[in-house]
């Protein structure tokens, strides 16, 4: 039997995709597993999703050039984000785009954001949304 | 007994001054009353760390051998304006840098501007000016590239037309996509909401009808000491008030003057706002001098109290529709989650509180400690009963000034 490989990808959904089942098309047609860590998407709007997408390796190949071949961009997660932390103001900036709640604010008297290394998923998302280019990616 | 700011300034001198902060003065108030704070303290000191837009720098660079008149320059490839002098020049935090592709590639990232450019002179770092000019019998150099340090300037200061702004937007998205403002990303739907202002530790929210701020305040700016120089650009002091005599959106603001070699690049900070632009941060401390009960009753304003109107940043405000959605208050934004349209809608903050809380603490150890003292000021700003209001600008194809 063939290895079980996974892959965490960050996808974006135009507009003219969020109607259609993509996520039930992966399961059914190639026989794949996903775990759906976040998404953001809505009716008539345009979305992102961050996806673990688990499977043989022909399944979970043939899966991807499925999502390619219908137009949506995808881009794997492999790096990890982290905090240059005398960089970082406490604006809170990041707070509304990290999708995994490892940006919070958990004390509201402080109001120091805290980054959770063990809740970040590496969608970089943080990264071009904060102000003060505190948030990087790296190896 | 009312005091006066001589009064106050005797007590910074033996270092006998009651100092406390906006948010430590909530409290003390609340137990204490009115008339015995009055009494019994001198300054409440406040403070704002924000990306604020309309900052920049003069520097005079000085002259070179031969003599250049330097006509157009860039400070590591951004924009620097060279249109005052013969080698002083005008370096603004919103320039983006001339090979910057911009929205181009949408959302642009901005990584790098004036405000970048600002704070890397001010860490002591050096900075590339390239400098052309057409030449003069006086100034015969054409051009010029070398590397500049802020310590070898003659003089360089920052030299902010509008800064302090009292009160301000709460920008959501009512589009059906992501929209990258200057108050950060907004997500569809009111996905999300993002404001600015320090709120209760805001130095113009201290002072609401601005009794005591005024042109020649000595403030707290990037690290050390500045003065008020003017009323800021857009400065409205005519808006709408509510019960405690805040403004209910955007109203005063304040310009602002102060000697870079002197600041500290961690209250001075390049910001870089995705599809945006570039900006700078800068942290602004006011201390309010405790005159009387009056004064008491200003400074214990809660953040409960200051509401701000939410804006649609898709559509009315780009076009300049005044349409107010909703209008919220601090206390609210700061817990994170406030409702809008029965709906529970994320709150963020562009405007750091933890570094606003620093600099007024900062500024609080500075008076306790007899290292800063009140000025009086030379002349008061335009109040609530000028008349003055914040005029857009309407766009005409004909001249009227001529019959």
């Amino acid at each position: 039997m063939k290895r079980v490989v996974s892959k965490n990808i960050l996808l974006h959904y135009p507009k003219e995709h969020t109607e259609k089942p993509i996520i039930s098309n992966l399961i059914k047609r190639y026989d794949l597993t996903v775990n759906i860590s976040r998404a953001r998407i809505g009716q008539d709007e345009e979305g992102t999703m961050v996806i673990e997408i688990s499977g043989k390796k022909d399944d979970l190949d043939a899966g991807l050039n499925y999502l390619r071949d219908i137009g949506l961009s995808y881009k794997p997660i492999s790096m990890i984000v982290q905090r240059v932390d005398d960089k970082c103001t406490h604006c809170s900036a990041c707070t509304v785009v990290c999708p995994s709640g490892a940006l919070v604010i958990e004390n509201r008297a402080s109001m120091e954001v805290i980054f959770k290394q063990d809740k970040c998923i590496g969608c970089g998302l943080c990264i071009p949304a904060c102000p003060y280019s505190a948030m990087v990616m790296s190896e | 007994m009312p005091k006066t700011i001589e009064e106050i300034n005797a007590k910074i001198r033996e270092r006998k001054a009651v100092v406390f902060t906006a948010e430590e003065i909530i409290p003390y108030v609340e137990e204490k009353g009115p008339k015995k704070t009055a009494d019994s303290v001198d300054v409440v000191t406040t403070g704002t760390f924000s990306p604020m837009c309309s900052s920049g720098a003069f520097l005079n660079v000085g002259h070179t051998a031969p003599r250049m008149k330097i006509q157009k320059a860039w400070l590591n490839g951004v924009a620097a304006y060279g249109g005052i002098a013969a080698c002083d020049i005008y370096l603004g935090a919103a320039q983006i840098h001339d090979e910057d592709v911009a929205n181009k590639i949408y959302p642009g990232r901005f990584e790098y501007g004036g405000g970048h450019v600002i704070e890397d002179l001010i860490s002591g770092k050096d900075v590339l000016l390239r400098a052309t000019s057409y030449g003069t019998d006086c100034y015969p150099r054409k051009e010029l590239e070398t590397y500049i340090r802020l310590k070898d300037l003659n003089q360089a200061f920052l030299m902010n037309p509008r800064n302090c702004y009292q009160n301000y937007n709460v920008a959501v998205n009512c589009s059906s996509r992501v929209i990258y403002t200057y108050l950060g990303v907004l997500q569809p739907n009111m996905g999300n909401m993002n404001f600015s202002s320090a709120g209760q530790l805001s130095p113009l929210l201290n002072d609401p009808f601005l009794r005591t701020i005024g042109i020649g305040t000595r403030i707290f700016l990037g690290g050390n000491i500045g003065y008020v120089v003017w009323e800021g650009t857009q400065h409205n002091p005519t808006v709408e008030r509510n019960g405690f005599g805040v403004p209910v959106e955007g109203a005063g603001t304040i310009a602002v003057i102060g000697d870079m070699k002197a600041m500290n690049a961690r209250y001075v900070k390049g910001v870089s706002m995705l599809g945006y632009g570039v900006s700078l941060a800068i942290g602004i401390g006011i201390p309010i001098p405790i005159l009387d009960e009056e004064m008491v009753r200003f400074v214990s304003i809660r953040d409960e109290d200051i509401v701000a109107p939410v804006i649609d940043y898709s559509d009315p405000y780009p076009n300049r529709r005044s349409e107010i959605i909703a209008h919220v208050n601090y206390r609210d934004l700061r817990n994170g989650v406030v409702e809008v349209l029965e709906k529970q809608v994320q709150a963020a903050s562009l405007s750091s509180y933890p570094m606003a809380r620093e600099i007024a603490h900062t500024l609080k150890e500075w008076v306790e400690k007899g290292m800063f003292f009140l000025s009086e000021r030379v002349c008061a700003l335009p109040g609530a009963d000028s008349g003055q209001a914040f005029k857009p600008l309407e766009i005409r194809k004909e001249r009227g000034d001529l019959r």
